[in-house]
């Protein structure tokens, strides 16, 4: 079973978010994700300043089976980017959630936010993939 | 035996071997200095002996469809007669100059003439250009091509390539090289185009479609004519990967489903000896629109019905040429011979039993207990097998089978891909398999299945009967390492 943290927002595209209250929120790949995709072994990410539109293509994860394109699920500047998973994309595999954080953005536009997936919804759609 | 050393690791100073033929080298004064080499190059210095004994060594190590079973979806890894082989190999084909003269060069050209009325018969195109040196540069050809006609109506607001999500890799790719931004377009759940998103993603922005058929999920791609409909309205061009064109040679033609433009894998297709990066062909056909852009040289007649290269002269607006001379003759020339011990009626015999043994082969596994990616649907010449059931319980993947199977003695299956489909085993047995060796690799499978209820570990731990037991995949890409250096060992 899929780790589908509560607190989180996701993305059909599979990409989660936190909400940090300060006007930015914190984007990864969910669990069930990095399940699929199996061992990291590298990790391109946005450039801090660069200006995304929501379900644009902003990063790539690759593992030993495959390059995915990662969504970026909103709109806005790029804050930070996860340099740790330049020596260790391994740790999306060890820890998704946590520090396998892939970006931070400024947000744009708060309604983008209803377009988001609860976890509830989220493991719904997990659920039905694995059917 | 194991650790093979490198040809290099070998070599002994002075230990060579001298042509005991005579010297037939002419005379090199007249290079001057700056073109001269300082210092030897850096060979191995081997006896014959050493030499014969390292490569068979090597040789031995190897799954080859000369040994093994190998079912590596999407690669048409079928058996490759020896005739093509021997009778390419004739000392007048060896000893042809690519320069030499027209009028010394008529047979091979009547080959190769030959070999492109053979493949715009079979693929139902207009006309076919040989050059392309493998699949990769058939697909750049073919994008260029698409890429000139629309360059060449001024209309460049074409910016975009699509792509279904089951595409091989390399059509992305491709459509990139090429200057286009790609657009993926979903597949449902039949497996099928879903062609309300191809609608929706059509417009005046398109410059083409890139579509493999049938698909490599191992389906025709039923609706193609609806689909070639609204792409052509919409002003784009079809382009046909040939990727899969065994399935359907000589039954339906990719020409009739309304395709502009296609390759072909002449090493997959008709059957020369491929895999591990050796020489591929991939000549590009092309409809009525695009034949002024097809890549040169071409074979025609003139009017004496002598034949002659096609060259910039007779297509001003080609795309150019791709290789220096004729692209790889020697696997033409093969696939030519392949294609005449065939003839029409044995061309629809390799899609029926391709078609055939593929269905078999899904049937037995499905009555064995393994879970079909689409169920619902008829194989073509692969189907696609997912072990998702099997990764969450006992624990097993798609790799571990994968593992497992080579020491029974099978060739891996194409693990992971399609991405869209989890843990899957991409399965392709050929034509030229015997239903007896279909029935070992079920039981193989069905093994390996009983292992892994038994005791996950046997499996996780595979291969154990190979010169390298698991390999981590992950170290391999990350700390990619393929140099060697004197003195130094592997160099980064």
């Amino acid at each position: 079973m899929s780790n589908i943290p509560s607190e989180l927002k996701y993305t059909k595209s599979h990409e989660w978010v936190r909400i940090e209250g300060d006007g930015t929120a914190t984007v990864g790949i969910s669990d069930h994700a990095q399940t699929l995709l199996g061992d990291m072994v590298f990790v391109e990410l946005p450039e801090p300043g660069a200006a995304l539109e929501a379900g644009e293509e902003c990063a790539v994860v690759e593992s030993v089976k495959a390059a995915s394109d990662v969504y970026t699920p909103l709109s806005g500047k790029v804050v930070a980017a996860n340099e740790l998973l330049e020596d260790a994309p391994e740790t999306v595999n060890t820890d998704a959630y946590n520090d396998g954080w892939l970006f931070r953005i400024r947000l744009e536009d708060e309604a983008e936010l209803k377009e988001l997936l609860d976890a509830e919804a989220y493991a719904e759609l997990v659920a039905e993939e694995d059917h | 035996m194991n650790n093979e050393p490198l040809i290099f690791e070998h070599s002994r100073p002075g230990r060579i071997n001298r042509a005991q033929s005579a010297h037939l080298g002419g005379d090199l004064d007249d290079i001057p200095d700056t073109l001269r080499r300082q210092r030897r190059p850096g060979l191995p210095e081997v006896s014959e002996l050493d030499a014969v004994r390292h490569y068979t060594r090597l040789s031995q190590k190897n799954f080859s469809i000369d040994t093994h079973f190998y079912p590596l979806g999407s690669c048409t890894m079928k058996y490759n007669p020896r005739a093509c082989n021997t009778l390419a190999s004739l000392p007048g084909f060896l000893g042809q100059h690519p320069l030499s003269a027209v009028r010394d060069s008529q047979g091979i050209l009547a080959c190769l003439w030959d070999l492109q009325e053979m493949l715009k018969a079979v693929t139902g195109m207009c006309a076919v250009s040989l050059t392309p040196m493998a699949g990769a540069q058939g697909e750049f050809a073919g994008v260029a091509m698409i890429r000139a006609y629309h360059d060449a109506r001024g209309d460049d607001a074409r910016t975009e390539i699509l792509v279904p999500d089951a595409a091989h890799g390399t059509n992305p790719a491709t459509a990139t090289m090429c200057g286009y931004s790609v657009r993926e377009i979903p597949t449902d759940a039949q497996g099928d185009v879903d062609v309300v998103a191809l609608k929706a993603a059509v417009g005046p922005h398109t410059a083409g479609i890139m579509l493999t058929n049938p698909s490599t999920l191992g389906v025709f791609e039923r609706r193609i004519h609806e689909i070639a409909r609204i792409v052509h309205q919409a002003g784009g061009l079809l382009y046909y990967d040939g990727a899969n064109l065994n399935a359907i040679l000589g039954k339906v033609k990719p020409g009739d489903m309304g395709f502009d433009v296609i390759h072909i894998n002449l090493h997959k297709t008709f059957s020369t000896p491929h895999g591990g990066g050796g020489p591929g062909s991939g000549p590009v056909g092309v409809s009525e629109r695009l034949h002024p852009f097809i890549p040169i040289p071409l074979v025609g007649r003139d009017d004496n019905s002598a034949f002659r290269w096609l060259d910039e002269h007779d297509l001003p607006q080609s795309i150019g040429r791709l290789s220096a001379h004729m692209g790889n003759t020697g696997i033409l020339l093969r696939a030519y011979v392949y294609a005449l011990m065939l003839g029409r009626e044995g061309m629809v015999r390799i899609a029926d039993y391709a078609t055939l043994n593929a269905n078999y082969l899904m049937a037995r596994l499905r009555a064995a207990g393994f879970d079909m990616a689409l169920p619902e649907r008829r194989a073509t010449h692969e189907f696609i097998l997912t072990l998702k059931h099997q990764a969450k319980e006992p624990g097993v993947t798609a790799m571990d089978f994968a593992k497992r199977l080579l020491d029974y003695g099978f060739h891996a299956p194409t693990t992971y891909f399609p991405l869209i489909i989890p843990e899957c085993l991409l399965i392709e047995p050929t034509e030229t398999e015997s239903k007896e060796a279909l029935d070992a690799f079920v039981e193989a499978m069905v093994a390996i299945q009983a292992e892994a209820e038994k005791d996950v570990e046997t499996l996780k731990g595979a291969p154990y009967s190979l010169p390298v037991r698991r390999l981590d995949d992950v170290q391999a890409a990350r700390e990619l390492d393929l140099r060697w250096q004197a003195n130094g060992g592997m160099a980064s």
